[in-house]
């Protein structure tokens, strides 16, 4: 390797000595914000969750309305692409599931979409299953807006970049096509497991 | 913390355009597809790593995306779509 | 490296020496790169405060005490040691004696830095292009490069340095005593028809409360240039 500075060691992260640490990944405390974009602020009057596309009729819900649907309480553990995994994370959303019920559609993927026009594609399965969710609590509280409140994506098994902050909608698609990041060369699925940060990995 | 304490400017882009162009981007200027708007690269909205994984350079005056620049793993992409144009001083013609 | 000095409890300057180093402009920044033993990295920008001058160049760093590179930078770094940087990089930022003046300096904290080199050029330079520098610290003792301004004030040069302390004051201070507002920069700033260059340059809220203020004003925004530090602003 070459030039080493003399004494740094960086932010403290702790070894992942834990099987729960994909490769690549250091382990952290806080709950680092990141952003693409300048953070978009739509009142809970006006925000509505969409489902659109390749389905037989496209659904939406109110705010109120999708408060009123049952919700979960889930702790899992989170892995973003920037190389920082955070355990045993506590949410409260409304799983995939229940928002897809009674939804007729063949297709395969989705792609979600924020307000500020972020996407990110998933395949339909991804999000399906109990595997996914639309939350709104992290931690007890209401989901800050610099961590993609009112309402974000959770897709915990993916790289964090496919938990898209901001969410309003999923269009389902019939074929894959890339989000924001995987245009610009990330991978299409992000398998923390497999390291699968950029296309071609 | 807000989101506009994330934010940069463009200029702070400089180190990672060196590795791209010849030419000092940050002086150059761009036009905005979005809304037309035309300033020097250096001046516009930067989001960068680490808090970003990538670095995207907006307009600063609609905050469309004008840039992504992606390091991804032994290459860069780099996408230009929200730029009509970018302008660059011809060092042969001003030396 | 070359040498370390203490400029504020909190901010101290390395002196580098570079060898092949091509000559920075005044407002330019490096980026500067460290590397654990297990190959970990981290990359931040600094500002070049020292005006060109041959393969020597100083940054003044402030330290964060959460922060992972500033306590590195300002607090472990030892004379002898080898930094890895990239630079100078750049183009925007950037003054030089022909661009003329009025010019209009306006710094928050460790935001001094680049317009720091400004001044030092200036000085260098002996141009005498009417200047003024807006400078905002929490308190007396953490202003930077405190005695270096007050000796190019005394030069006459046409050099002004306004002084806001945002927390504490020594006693008996008559000077500024609040955050940069507009009501501060209506008074510090040269009219808007006098077209001054403007520079700010600081964390990220001061530099855009301080550019909106400019621009309400009446200041061509085209004239006002912004270096946005980030969160805390370093
Ligand atoms: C062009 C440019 C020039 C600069 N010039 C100088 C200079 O001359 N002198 C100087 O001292 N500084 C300068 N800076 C700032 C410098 O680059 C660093 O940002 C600063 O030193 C802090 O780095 P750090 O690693 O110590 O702190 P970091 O570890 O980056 O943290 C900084 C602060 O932000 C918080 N933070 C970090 N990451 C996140 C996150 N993801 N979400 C929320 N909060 C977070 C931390 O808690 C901490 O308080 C400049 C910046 C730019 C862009
Ligand atoms: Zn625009």
């Amino acid at each position: 390797m070459g030039f080493v500075s003399r004494a740094f060691k960086g932010r403290p992260r702790d070894q992942p000595r834990d099987a729960r640490v994909p490769p690549g990944q250091y382990l952290v405390r806080d709950f680092p914000v990141l952003s693409a974009g300048p953070t978009p602020h739509t009142s809970l009057a006006e925000w509505s969750f969409s489902i659109e596309g390749e389905v037989d009729e496209e659904k939406r819900w109110s705010w109120e309305e999708l408060r009123a649907l049952p919700s979960e309480t889930v702790t899992r553990d989170i892995h973003c692409v920037t190389k920082w995994s955070k355990l045993d994370t506590t949410w409260e959303g409304i799983s995939v599931d229940t928002l897809l019920e009674g939804v007729e559609t063949a297709a395969d993927y989705v792609m979600a979409f924020c307000d500020g026009g972020y996407t990110t594609n998933l395949p339909l399965e991804d999000v399906t299953g109990g595997k996914a969710w639309i939350a709104f609590a992290f931690d007890g509280q209401p989901l800050e807006s610099q961590h993609g409140g009112p309402a974000r994506l959770l897709v915990p098994h993916l790289y964090f970049w496919k938990s898209a902050k901001w969410v309003r909608g999923f269009r389902l698609m019939n074929e894959d096509s890339p989000g924001f990041w995987e245009t610009y060369g990330y991978h299409m699925y992000g398998d923390p497991w497999q390291e699968q940060r950029y296309s071609g990995d | 913390m807000t989101e506009q304490e994330l934010r940069l400017d463009g200029n702070a882009a400089a180190g990672l355009l060196q590795e791209i162009f010849v030419h000092e981007v940050t002086a150059a200027r761009g036009a905005c597809a979005a809304c037309g708007s035309v300033g020097p690269m250096g001046a516009q909205h930067l989001y960068m790593s680490p808090r970003s994984p990538g670095a995207v350079l907006r307009c600063s005056a609609c905050e469309g995306v004008l840039m992504v620049i992606v390091r991804a793993g032994g290459r860069f992409r780099l996408g230009l779509q929200g730029l009509v144009w970018i302008e660059m001083q011809d060092v042969d013609a001003t030396s | 490296m070359l040498d370390l000095v203490d400029e504020t409890p909190r901010v101290r300057s390395l002196v580098l020496a570079v060898p092949g180093w091509p000559e920075h402009l005044a407002g330019q920044h490096v980026d500067v790169r460290l590397t654990a033993e297990d190959g970990y990295q981290a990359e931040r920008s600094y500002s070049i405060a020292s005006a060109p001058a041959g393969e020597r160049l100083t940054l003044t760093v402030e330290r964060l005490d959460d922060g992972e590179v500033s306590p590195y930078l300002a607090g472990e770094l030892r004379a002898g040691d080898e930094l890895e940087l990239r630079g100078p990089i750049g183009g925007y930022f950037v003054w030089e004696g022909a661009l003329g003046g009025p010019l209009l300096l306006v710094a928050g904290g460790s935001g001094i830095c680049p317009l720091m080199a400004m001044l030092r050029l200036r000085q260098a330079a002996a141009s005498a292009v009417p200047t003024r520098l807006l400078y905002s610290s929490r308190s007396l003792e953490d202003v930077i490069y405190r005695d270096e301004l007050d000796r190019l004030v005394a030069m006459g040069s046409g050099l002004e340095v306004i002084h806001t302390l945002t927390r504490s004051i020594p006693e008996g201070w008559s000077g500024l005593h609040r955050r940069i507002d507009t009501a501060m920069l209506g008074a510090v700033a040269w009219p808007p028809a006098e077209r001054p260059l403007i520079f700010v340059c600081g964390p990220t809220p001061l530099v855009e409360s301080a550019a909106e203020s400019l621009v309400n004003l009446g200041h061509e925004p085209a004239h006002i240039k912004t270096e946005r530090f980030g969160p805390t602003g370093g």
